[in-house]
């Protein structure tokens, strides 16, 4: 994984300090090309990975992608899924079985749910492993080395400890999109002993660390043991925790911490990509 | 340890029962959802004890305390058998679908001695608690308006057909979207006592309202005015915001970013003129994470209170109660 991945919530409005700021954030970017505009800023700042969730737009950038091989020959996507207000919307206006529906291809649903109850255990799994093709589908012919399970998805099956379904994702994602599964979460020490006790070493995890402590389930103290102490990959993301700290500070405390592999950030000027991307080299450079 | 039950496995049910899975000094005895394949998936992947009559299970795992997470219309049956069974019970919101049945439940509910708690999340993000403390000084001077507001993208379209269009189970966005901002406003100002008019406009629904515009008096005296759409979709997800205007100062809090202007004095940590805080600098942080600090904090204090460590004075049945009477009362003057 690179040292510096781009994010997207830029893109879709989402802000988690300002509704205001959300709202000016989708009439920017209210064209693709804004979106790719700004990509390219990130590829001139030497950001070759863009981390984003499968919302529709995403195909269209995908889309511009395949027709300029050129221009993105280094590229690569890391998709994360599902973009969850799809499903939830889809949930809240059909029930669970009529989104189910709605998002699985075919009438597998239909042949596999005849009165309710699956005829096997497994088929929930294949579900699973039919949604994850679903959302994949618009990155045909994309570099996609890592495929991330949302937040909002790890931290409900953490919560209900299914971590079952945690491995099942990773290894499908493993066995049959020859990629490296990862995991978003707000609940990183407590997933990490989830996922290892479910045979899972080393795995790619991408969470809240910031030197404000926001959304660090359990206190940063427990985050930074886990850094220092356990075996795993570590994306982290918020490391401005929404904006409420300087990015000067934000991104030296980040680089200072050990086992981090990557730093996360969505920013929608150039000036700003620029600048971050800049202080990372800075206090890599400077902590060595 | 405390025993506690979930009743209904929907949308909201399903996130209650991770946080009271994840929750240290809570033990998950039971789920009770009418659906078999919700069953079968929880019981398989997650190891929980299923069932699908909520009485056989009460009976059979006894719990010190449920969850009712099913459709407001059952409120009033389910959270009575249990509180004449002795059991603590939270609920979703809103409380219950008519003013005199919500009343019997609270009635009951102190008779009992059990604590009661509705899900109200809002009470328990920082920005409202903090605007809620800043309206409580009188650093505002003589508060004279206020509007509370919710905009979101549930029905954006003519299709739906589930228990949200119907008027008899609870749907319609004054019982669902409009319902948070009143009770804010109950929490913030003082309850409503009187709606002075409402319209209650269809935009795509065909059998409930999808926006709510009405002018409100609060028992303080103070009026101002509601406005709640949930067929907007320029917004990615639902946004309640609450601001109140007094003669020294004015204020404007959602749930990420609270704006508040002082004319002369100000409380502590605070200066004349504009000052923004983020919910960031507000928020405690909790041990187990899911969907926003909120729905964590507001479970593990009614854990708490059932369990005799803070008193039970957040989102009681009564607090709701008096939102309930309010959803009336906008009701009553719409078809005048």
């Amino acid at each position: 994984m690179e040292r510096i991945l781009f994010g997207d919530n830029q893109f879709f409005a989402v802000n988690h300090i300002s509704d205001e700021k959300s709202r000016a954030q989708a009439i920017k970017f209210k064209d693709d090309h804004a979106i790719i505009r700004t990509l390219d800023y990130a590829i001139d700042a030497g950001i070759n990975t863009f981390m984003c969730t499968t919302h529709d737009r995403i195909s269209n950038i995908c889309d511009f992608i395949r027709k300029n091989p050129a221009r993105y020959e280094k590229f690569s996507i890391y998709p994360c899924m599902p973009y969850a207000h799809k499903y939830a919307n889809a949930v809240t206006e059909l029930g669970v079985v009529g989104a189910l529906r709605e998002y699985t291809p075919g009438n597998f649903f239909g042949s596999i749910f005849k009165g309710g109850v699956a005829y096997l255990a497994k088929d929930y799994l294949s579900i699973m492993e039919l949604l994850v093709d679903a959302e994949l589908k618009m990155f045909k012919g994309i570099r996609t080395p890592v495929i991330f399970l949302q937040n909002v998805i790890t931290d409900l099956l953490l919560g209900l400890g299914m971590s079952d379904v945690l491995k099942a994702f990773h290894d499908y994602v493993i066995k049959k999109h020859n990629a490296e599964p990862g995991f978003i979460t707000m609940n990183m020490p407590k997933l990490l002993t989830a996922l290892n006790d479910a045979g899972i070493q080393n795995p790619i995890i991408c969470a809240s660390i910031n030197k404000a402590g926001f959304r660090m389930s359990g206190g940063k103290e427990i985050y930074e043991e886990t850094l220092r102490s356990k075996e795993v990959r570590v994306i982290a993301m918020q490391v401005l925790a929404g904006g409420s700290i300087s990015a000067k500070e934000a991104l030296e405390y980040v680089c200072s911490l050990p086992n981090i592999q990557s730093i996360l950030f969505g920013a929608s000027s150039q000036g700003n990509i620029q600048e971050t991307a800049s202080l990372i080299h800075h206090y890599d450079h400077a902590l060595k | 340890m405390l025993k506690v039950a979930l009743l209904g496995a929907g949308k909201m049910g399903i996130s209650h029962l991770a946080i009271l899975n994840a929750h240290p000094q809570v033990e998950v005895v039971g789920v009770c959802d009418t659906s078999k394949m919700t069953n079968e998936f929880l019981s398989k992947y997650g190891k929980f004890n299923c069932f699908t009559d909520h009485k056989v299970m009460i009976n059979e795992v006894k719990p010190d305390a449920v969850v009712v997470a099913v459709p407001t219309k059952f409120h009033y049956t389910i959270i009575k058998d249990l509180l004449e069974k002795n059991i603590h019970v939270f609920a979703e919101k809103p409380f219950c679908l008519t003013a005199d049945e919500g009343s019997e439940l609270v009635k009951l509910a102190a008779l009992k001695k059990l604590v009661n708690q509705v899900g109200y999340h809002n009470k328990f993000v920082g920005t409202f608690r903090e605007m809620k403390k800043i309206v409580n000084s009188d650093a505002l001077g003589d508060i004279y308006h206020f509007t509370g507001e919710a905009y979101g993208p549930v029905v954006v379209n003519k299709k739906q057909d589930t228990w949200r269009s119907d008027p008899s189970e609870g749907g319609g966005c004054l019982l669902d979207y409009a319902s948070h901002v009143i009770d804010l406003i109950n929490d913030i100002l003082s309850p409503v006592a009187e709606s002075k008019g409402s319209l209650l406009k269809s935009v795509y629904s065909k059998n409930v309202e999808d926006a709510v515009y009405s002018l409100l008096t609060l028992s303080s005296g103070v009026s101002g005015v509601l406005s709640v759409n949930w067929s907007d979709d320029t917004y990615r997800k639902m946004s309640t915001s609450v601001t109140v205007v007094g003669t020294k100062g004015k204020i404007i809090s959602d749930a990420n970013e609270l704006k508040v202007y002082f004319k002369e004095k100000t409380p502590d940590s605070y200066s004349k003129g504009w000052n923004v805080k983020y919910v960031t600098d507000l928020t405690e942080e909790v041990d187990y994470y899911l969907r926003g600090e909120e729905y964590s904090a507001q479970m593990d204090y009614f854990a708490r209170a059932c369990l005799g460590k803070v008193p039970n004075s957040i989102n009681t049945f009564e607090s709701a109660w008096y939102t309930d009477r309010a959803i009336s009362l906008i009701k009553k003057s719409s078809s005048l």
